[in-house]
């Protein structure tokens, strides 16, 4: 048995013998080790959880082979007697939980019948991690994963913690459309929810009425997919392919509706185009274009949508087009192709899987997107709010949630299907081990034009967007009443410091917690999603697809039936955390983790195999591969993963809003709570500190992470001799084209 | 070896920092709020300077505490929920998920009041009043020449099309409660009609119900239908709406309060629930800007409150209209016949 695998034996005997195994109630260690805060040894032994008991066999099974020489028996035996042990530990979890609930029989099976147990804690997750790798090390001994140990421990750990927080969830949640609340099997009525017209009714083609609201949610999500990508891409090339004036200026503008708390786009988009805003005025007054609802309904949710995850399209494709290897394109020119024609044959193809993943994240993340349509939607109704409003409307239908959950969950699978037929299995190899020292072509002037004209009004709007929420905390009632104050502020953020610190205002609390969940979740979502998509990406195991899948799939739900499932799910033993801030992390990093996954599948789909295969061979073992080649070449994807997952812990509010509780409140919440209450000046005032703050976070992951370095050679400083060179170099082909 | 450690280390990391369960232990109190954040805080912060027992508060709307109380049925978190429109109230105590209490101060309280406690077999009590009106935004009204607005037939002046936002009543419970109100008022063929009509001129049924206020106010639609105190918010902010009781006679919503079955701090919601029907508990309302009527008589009145013995006022049927068939009937009648319908 080698080192690592004695450790994990070692914590799996301190989870079951000294760290309390249920989660302490308020914190306390009375009783211990029996009792309320007892160890599982202590509690079997007593006689008070007998059930317990065959989790302590496995350890001791496994301890029987320490010392042992390494034979194909001792592999065999670790991964039966994790599978084993794990097989226990989940069973007593799920069969005993509350009084009169969990699986009878089961419970009766392991001696604990009409008994419960409280939630699991420390000691239990202790054991559960030794057991898990334990399993997967006995796997990597039979040679599984060429027998390295990192690989299967990885793929172990991210599929126990998919399917605990990911898969379990949703299922409890679908569970709930397909059965009664009695427990009978309601199949009649799921198609009857399934199939109804207000879900596909077609009436809007006819005129008159809406149409269904899953061909509103479709519509929408397709055009926001396509104008993101195509804005983040015209934005990208821009940026890095061109010499234009103030690029450093818009990419600091294009990042900022990214870090905009939701409802406050659309909460500016109407200050500014509603009936009676000031955009909408000036149009009334000056050119005559008579004052109109427009902004409500399909154009304004658009807009917004587009405003919001532009940038996100923007952030993918900035990586993929700075890993687009420019000798590529030089061969291609030097081959005698004009501009146009490169950037059409070489740089357009290279450019596909940013261009999908762009798409993809566009079209789910409007399928999710709740705040807008909830603030600017009027008639047009789409998916996401209709489901919250299922659940918690006046109608109070938990089944109909789950159909059009269900519906929803299908389009986002369906569009991750056809990126895929997209893609197929071509290669976008860019970044090799052979060395490039080309220069980055610049765009062939019809493209750039196309870019700027597109880009610079995009641009503009969303400064005007941007000085709407600045101003408007500083004026008493943007849009009636302009007399400057500071009074928001005030309430939101006032100190006292006549008796030492005191954090007076009414925003801090919720910010402070809000800091504290995204400080620690978006580490953890990085981390995850990036081992995770190494693994999807350079490792080939039973089960790769299914895995792949099922990251998407979190992320495929909308936040509102994620924070309902996490309820339903959490609030009972045997993982029992709603009420707590683990939750939140938790709800935060499963939510956000596709995003680690996708930039970091992405980014690894252009780093050259053989640059691992030569790690490899120099006899590095793959977690050194990983921390010393991999690693390094995916810091794009590791500050998208990063900057993406903190901005989103700070800034969703559908996936917590049930989430929350008294004591863990979160920003958004509470923003939330004063548009409700129609104090438009504090909300836009907490709204413009959460961009301050987003903004110092993201500054600081950029300067922590740091940029990649290929080796590449700088753009060069203009010289005076280089317009003879292009004349040179294009000659030929002007006479050829006489 | 060492990243999977790191990574596990992480975990537990962030399990001590956060994992430990919220405090149950006695002296504290969690309480679900379904008004106004500030009226809320009022409340929680008054409460515990009153008697030391330390208020866990969140702050939802009333559809959400209900879905939240029900998620948590199994194994509850709440111990009282306190304000929020009656129907989830009435629809908690239907499904037993709140638990019976009898007030010594029962004998304060207005008739209404009781009658949402009897309602709910002792499950939940009134403990303020709102009655559903309009609220026009005085400059639109003016621009388009109209008159002021007094009763429910004015709303279908064709000169208002495209001009009333109401919520969605399948969202909302003060949508749902203009619904209830009509067919009780008119009957329920010729409410039906009036809703039909008023289709026409109902640009957009807003998802929240206080939202066709808080247009009005932005100007952004000239009517918006409401109950009556949400427009008051507005006007005392210096806004351009103004409220209308009307003329017609009109139905009211009970903002309600109810004891969670399984509370683990049963005693001390009981303590609150004594407390909240005190007249100095329910004089916290209008301080934070929330101008409902009280239920304790002694209580009293906001000045900016709309009078409740001024308007006319229906002999709104809580046991009937708050029933999940009658409600489900309703919703399914409006869905076919009203929103369905091409303007």
């Amino acid at each position: 048995m080698r080192a690592s695998t004695r450790l994990a034996l070692l914590i799996g005997w301190l989870g079951y013998v000294l760290i309390p195994w249920y989660l302490p109630q308020d914190g306390s260690l009375a009783g211990y080790p029996f009792g309320q805060a007892g160890t599982a040894l202590a509690l079997v032994l007593s006689g008070a959880s007998p059930w317990l008991l065959p989790i302590g066999l496995a350890l001791v099974a496994a301890s029987l082979l320490v010392g042992r020489e390494e034979r194909p028996w001792i592999g065999r035996s670790l991964v039966w007697i994790g599978l084993l042990g794990l097989i226990a530990f989940f069973a007593q979890g799920f069969a005993i939980t509350l009084p009169d609930q969990g699986i009878p029989w089961l419970a009766a099976l392991f001696g604990g019948a009409g008994q419960a147990q409280p939630g699991m804690g420390f000691g239990a997750l202790m054991t559960l991690f030794s057991l898990l790798l334990m399993m997967c090390h006995g796997l990597a001994y039979r040679g599984y994963c060429r027998g390295d140990l990192f690989t299967t421990s990885a793929i172990g750990i991210v599929v126990l913690l998919i399917g605990l927080f990911v898969f379990y969830p949703v299922a409890t949640i679908l569970q709930s459309a397909l059965v009664e609340s009695d427990g009978t099997l309601a199949l009649a009525s799921f198609f009857e929810r399934l199939l109804s017209p207000t879900i596909w009714g077609l009436g809007c083609l006819g005129g008159g009425t809406n149409c269904g609201v899953a061909w509103n949610t479709l519509i929408l999500a397709v055009l926001t997919g396509v104008i993101t990508t195509l804005l983040g891409l015209a934005c990208a090339l821009l940026v890095l392919r061109t010499r234009m004036p103030g690029k450093r200026l818009m990419r600091a503008m294009t990042v900022l509706p990214i870090i905009t708390p939701p409802f406050v786009i659309g909460l500016a988009l109407i200050l500014l185009f509603g009936r009676s805003g000031a955009i909408t005025g000036i149009l009334a007054e000056w050119v005559g274009i008579p004052r109109s609802r427009w902004i409500y309904g399909l154009p304004g949710v658009l807009l917004a949508q587009v405003l919001a995850f532009a940038p996100i399209a923007f952030l993918v494709l900035m990586g993929t087009v700075q890993g687009i290897a420019p000798s590529m394109e030089e061969a291609a020119q030097t081959l005698g192709a004009k501009h146009w024609s490169t950037f059409r044959t070489v740089t357009w193809p290279l450019l596909r899987p940013g261009l999908a993943n762009a798409f993809l994240l566009g079209f789910v993340e409007s399928m999710a997107d709740f705040g807008n349509p909830l603030v600017l939607g009027g008639n047009f109704e789409v998916l996401s709010t209709k489901i919250f409003f299922a659940v918690v409307g006046a109608a109070h239908n938990q089944g109909q949630a789950a159909v059009l959950a269900i519906v929803l969950l299908a389009f986002t699978l369906g569009a991750f299907w056809v990126q895929q037929r997209w893609l197929g299995t071509k290669s976008y190899t860019t970044v090799a081990g052979k060395g490039d020292s080309g220069i980055p072509a610049m765009l062939p002037t019809s493209a750039k034009v196309i870019s700027a004209v597109v880009i610079v009004p995009w641009v503009l709007l969303t400064a005007v967007i941007y000085a709407v929420i600045l101003i408007g905390g500083f004026v008493k009632a943007m849009g009636r009443d302009h007399t400057l104050t500071l009074e928001h502020y005030r309430t939101g953020f006032a100190i006292d410091f006549s008796n030492g610190i005191f954090f007076e205002g009414a925003a801090w609390p919720s910010l402070f917690t809000t800091l504290k969940v995204a400080a620690i979740s978006s580490p953890l979502t990085a981390l995850i999603g990036l081992i995770t998509a190494f693994l999807l990406t350079r490792q080939h195991f039973a089960g790769r697809r299914t895995l792949e899948f099922t990251t998407m799939l979190s992320f495929a739900i909308p936040g509102t039936v994620l924070g309902v499932a996490y309820i339903l799910a959490f609030n009972v033993p045997p993982v029992e955390i709603t009420g707590t801030g683990l939750i939140l992390v938790l709800a935060f990093v499963f939510r956000n983790m596709p995003v680690g996954v996708r930039s970091g599948i992405a980014g690894l789909a252009q780093i050259d195999k053989s640059l691992d295969e030569a790690s490899m061979t120099l006899r590095a073992r793959s977690f050194t591969t990983l921390r010393r080649v991999v690693l390094p070449l995916l810091k794009p994807a590791l500050i998208t993963a990063l900057v993406y997952s903190f901005v989103r812990c700070i800034t969703s509010v559908s996936a917590v809003i049930f989430l929350v509780s008294a004591e863990y409140n979160l920003a958004t919440a509470y923003i939330v709570g004063r548009v409700e209450a129609g104090e438009f000046g504090l909300a836009i005032a907490y709204s413009s500190v959460l961009i301050v703050v987003m903004a110092v976070g993201i500054a600081l992951i950029q300067v922590g992470v740091g940029e990649r370095k290929l080796g590449r050679r700088a753009v060069p400083v203009p010289k005076p001799k280089a317009p003879k060179q292009t004349a040179r170099l294009t000659k030929p082909a002007v006479e050829a084209a006489k | 070896m060492q990243l999977k450690f790191w990574l596990g280390a992480s975990v537990l990391a962030t399990a001590a920092m956060f994992g430990s369960a919220p405090a149950s232990a006695q002296g504290s109190l969690v309480m679900y709020c379904g008004v106004q954040e500030e009226w809320c805080r009022a409340m929680s912060t008054a409460f515990e300077k009153e008697t030391g027992i330390k208020v866990a508060m969140t702050r939802k709307s009333a559809g959400e505490v209900y879905a939240q109380v029900k998620a948590e049925a199994s194994n509850p978190r709440g111990d009282i929920w306190w304000g929020g429109t009656g129907d989830p109230h009435l629809q908690a105590a239907e499904e037993g998920l709140t638990e019976e209490y009898e007030s010594a101060m029962n004998k304060d309280l207005q008739d209404w009041s009781l009658s949402q406690w009897k309602a709910a077999k002792k499950r939940a009590i009134g403990i303020y009043a709102g009655a559903l009106g309009f609220g026009f935004n005085t400059q639109l009204i003016k621009e388009k020449g109209l008159a002021d607005p007094k009763c429910w037939a004015d709303l279908l002046n064709p000169k208002l099309k495209d001009d009333v936002q109401v919520a969605d009543p399948n969202s909302s419970g003060t949508a749902y409660t203009l619904l209830a109100t009509v067919v009780q008022l008119m009957g329920e063929d010729k409410g039906f009609d009036y809703l039909r009509a008023l289709h026409k001129n109902v640009s957009q049924y807003t998802k929240s119900g206080a939202a066709p206020a808080k247009a009005a106010s932005l100007g952004e639609t000239a009517v918006g239908i409401v109950f009556i105190h949400d427009a008051v918010v507005f006007a005392v902010q210096g806004d351009p709406i103004k409220p209308v009781a009307p003329c017609e006679g009109t139905g009211y919503e009970i903002g309600s309060m109810s004891i969670i079955k399984g509370a683990r701090n049963l005693e001390n919601a009981k303590k609150f629930y004594d407390w909240a029907l005190t007249p100095a508990a329910q004089a916290l309302g209008a301080p934070a800007k929330s101008y409902q009527v009280p239920s304790n008589k002694n209580a009293p009145i906001p000045p900016q409150a709309p009078k409740m013995s001024d308007m006319k006022l229906i002999n709104y049927d809580f046991v009937k209209y708050g029933s999940s068939a009658e409600r489900t009937r309703l919703l399914t009648k409006w869905d076919k016949e009203i929103k369905a319908q091409p303007k």
